[in-house]
């Protein structure tokens, strides 16, 4: 009963928390836009019983998802943001494991500080720290004004308002989420087995590759999940530091929203992003399981 | 119709120092009035000011139809308000309650009873147009001093463009007024619903597209004071406000403002009350406070926007009532022109355009 109960408890909380609001949007999805608020239609009214509700039913279509594949412009910008969030993502990593492995590697008395100061920018606001990197990449911005004055450059660089920008923002935005879990399983490695490998006759390098790094993979898929997932959908970001060329999902779901006022639509697009990032997950859970089953 | 993304965030809120339970909850444009008003209102009235400012009318639009905002006065503008009235979004105006209507402008109403019929819902607060900002020095000095100013063939026109590119050209990041202006210049209706007709605006924008810097509403205020950008299509009292600003700064840039001589489009934001607004009452006593000649004058002085008070025009400093760019001669009223709201599917046609225009796929 007990058991029953602590497993109960965050079943109720996914469903009150994640499925109730996704069947909400993917009823929204298969509705069709109409001028009333809210502004779609149909509505379902539970006041005429049965009959109303296969009315309701029988109102909803596909109409939007089929509309979705006939642009190009859609399959263009989830691309784009699976590409903009797959690169961000092996950039954080290649950024942040090193921190979180140099993190483990300090001295004991030190780890604390090095820790507070990973989650030390959340102190501040995320929207402001974004900012900041405008006055940071900008035309006039800091990062121009050192690199002239130190001669390293004559023309100021334009970073603002390109791609480059879009992946500095993400890199910084999301290196904690990365570092954290990363830090957290090498915290737990067993130094022991990395002396075993050596006495074996393993060079260092190679005891990191086959002992490191495979005890940190938990930490580090976990890591790249919390980087990859967020920066798909990314939307503050591209708009602030991206241009207009920079095409995310994010800022089509906005224009669908709010410039076309097709909350159906832009609840179909909604719903795809979410397809795209759940097959990943399952996927990966289900190889995750295998695993466990061959090893037990 | 400003955008300030940076304010977007940006939440006023004043208590009142009388201690009341009564509190009127407003919405508006920000850097859009005398902030000396709000603390008036509630000493005159004794009732709780709750001042809230958005950057754009689709934020403001999704508020309205996703219902149950909380507020109780907002300010649309007048395309977006004919819909968001069809939508049943605001009630009916209780003119026994608003005295100080009597000093609404005539021209002002008859214009924009074609969003309200029977001006039933709203009073208009502030007008403006959307025309030509220009740093007169930077543009004479690359295309002469004949220079078309005052005409869209200086965004338009690829030769003048491919000129001015180094010395930077924004464009409003708002298809609902860059495609009407594009339609205007190429001699269409401005005011088209018909999708062929806005598909040649295409044309129009990708011939000039490599030399536009930007696309975007607010930056250009920052941009053209301080020397970094030289031509904005801009709102008319965005541009003045950067024209001040250089010369507060002193900075050697002169700053014009221009309707375009083609035409150039006029809106409205209008006031108006929520169906669901938890408080009529003080509303309607908002409502008459703005309409008093002395506050909208205030106002007008404040913003440098023209209003739609007739009775305020006496009260208005030279500065303002003076300048053509706000109070335009007959001329250049009977020159401009107005929109009216897409239906859904237009809509589409034209936000896939703009997505078109600006990112080329």
């Amino acid at each position: 009963m007990k058991r029953f109960t602590l497993i109960f408890i965050p079943y109720i909380w996914l469903a009150a928390l994640f499925l109730v609001p996704f069947l909400i949007v993917v009823k929204i999805s298969l509705s069709d836009t109409a001028l009333a608020i809210p502004p779609y239609k149909p509505a379902l009214d539970l006041a005429q019983g049965w009959a109303g509700l296969m009315a309701f039913l029988g109102d909803l279509d596909f109409e939007n998802f089929t509309f979705l594949a006939e642009d190009d412009l859609y399959w263009k910008a989830y691309l784009s943001s699976l590409k903009i969030a797959t690169i961000s993502t092996i950039l954080t990593l290649l950024i942040g494991y090193p921190i979180a492995y140099s993190m483990t590697r300090a001295a004991e008395e030190w780890r604390p500080t090095l820790l507070m100061l990973i989650i030390l920018p959340f102190w501040t606001s995320f929207l402001i720290r974004v900012y900041s990197w405008m006055g940071i990449l900008g035309q006039e911005g800091l990062l121009n004004q050192l690199l002239l004055w130190l001669h390293v450059i004559s023309e100021p660089l334009k970073i603002m308002n390109t791609p480059t920008a879009v992946y500095i923002g993400i890199v910084y935005t999301y290196l904690p989420f990365l570092v954290l879990p990363i830090y957290a399983a090498l915290d737990k490695l067993d130094d022991n087995l990395l002396e075993a490998a050596e006495d074996l006759g393993c060079s260092r390098f190679k005891a990191f590759w086959l002992v490191t790094i495979p005890l940190s993979m938990n930490g580090i898929v976990a890591g790249c999940f919390l980087v990859f997932i967020p920066a798909l959908g990314e939307f503050v970001i591209p708009s602030l530091l991206g241009g207009s060329q920079t095409l995310m999902i994010g800022k089509v779901l906005w224009e669908e929203f709010f410039s076309n006022r097709d909350w159906p639509v832009a609840s179909a697009v909604a719903v795809i992003l979410l397809l795209i990032l759940i097959i990943p997950i399952i996927l990966f859970q289900r190889n995750q399981q295998k695993q466990r089953e061959s090893e037990g | 119709m400003k955008n300030h993304l940076m304010s977007a965030t940006a939440v006023l809120a004043l208590v009142a120092s009388v201690a009341s339970a009564e509190e009127v909850r407003v919405y508006n444009w920000s850097d859009y009035i005398d902030e000396n008003l709000l603390t008036k209102f509630q000493e005159e009235t004794g009732i709780e000011l709750i001042y809230d400012v958005f950057d754009s009318n689709e934020v403001l639009e999704t508020k309205m139809l996703a219902g149950g905002s909380g507020y109780d006065v907002v300010v649309p503008t007048g395309t977006f308000l004919q819909r968001q009235i069809s939508a049943g979004a605001f009630q009916k105006l209780d003119f026994d309650k608003l005295p100080n209507a009597g000093n609404l402008w005539d021209m002002v109403k008859d214009r924009t009873a074609q969003y309200d019929p029977g001006n039933a819902y709203s009073i208009n607060y502030m007008w403006g147009t959307t025309g030509l900002g220009v740093n007169v020095g930077k543009v004479k000095e690359l295309l002469g001093d004949d220079a078309p100013i005052n005409s869209l063939a200086l965004v338009f026109d690829p030769a003048n463009m491919e000129k001015l590119a180094e010395c930077g050209v924004h464009l409003l990041d708002a298809p609902a007024e860059m495609i009407p202006a594009a339609l205007q210049y190429i001699g269409e209706d401005p005011n088209s619903h018909d999708p062929d007709v806005i598909a040649k605006a295409e044309a129009v924008f990708m011939a000039v597209r490599p030399y536009i810097q930007k696309f975007n509403s607010s930056e250009y205020i920052n941009g053209l004071a301080n020397g970094e950008i030289c031509v904005a299509v801009g709102w008319s009292g965005d541009v003045l406000q950067a024209r001040d600003r250089a010369a507060e700064a002193d900075n050697g840039v002169e700053i014009a403002y221009n309707a375009a001589k083609e035409g150039s489009q006029m809106w409205f934001d209008q006031m108006a009350i929520p169906v669901d607004a938890p408080n009529v009452d003080g509303a309607h006593k908002f409502l008459n406070f703005i309409l008093d000649a002395q506050n909208m004058a205030d106002a007008s002085n404040y913003v440098y926007y023209a209003n739609g008070n007739k009775a305020s025009q006496a009260l208005l400093v030279e500065d303002v009532i003076g300048d053509p760019a706000i109070y335009p001669d007959d001329d250049t009223l009977n020159n401009l022109f107005t929109t009216t709201p897409y239906d859904i599917k237009v809509q589409r046609v034209v936000t896939r355009l703009w997505t078109k225009i600006k990112s080329g796929i």
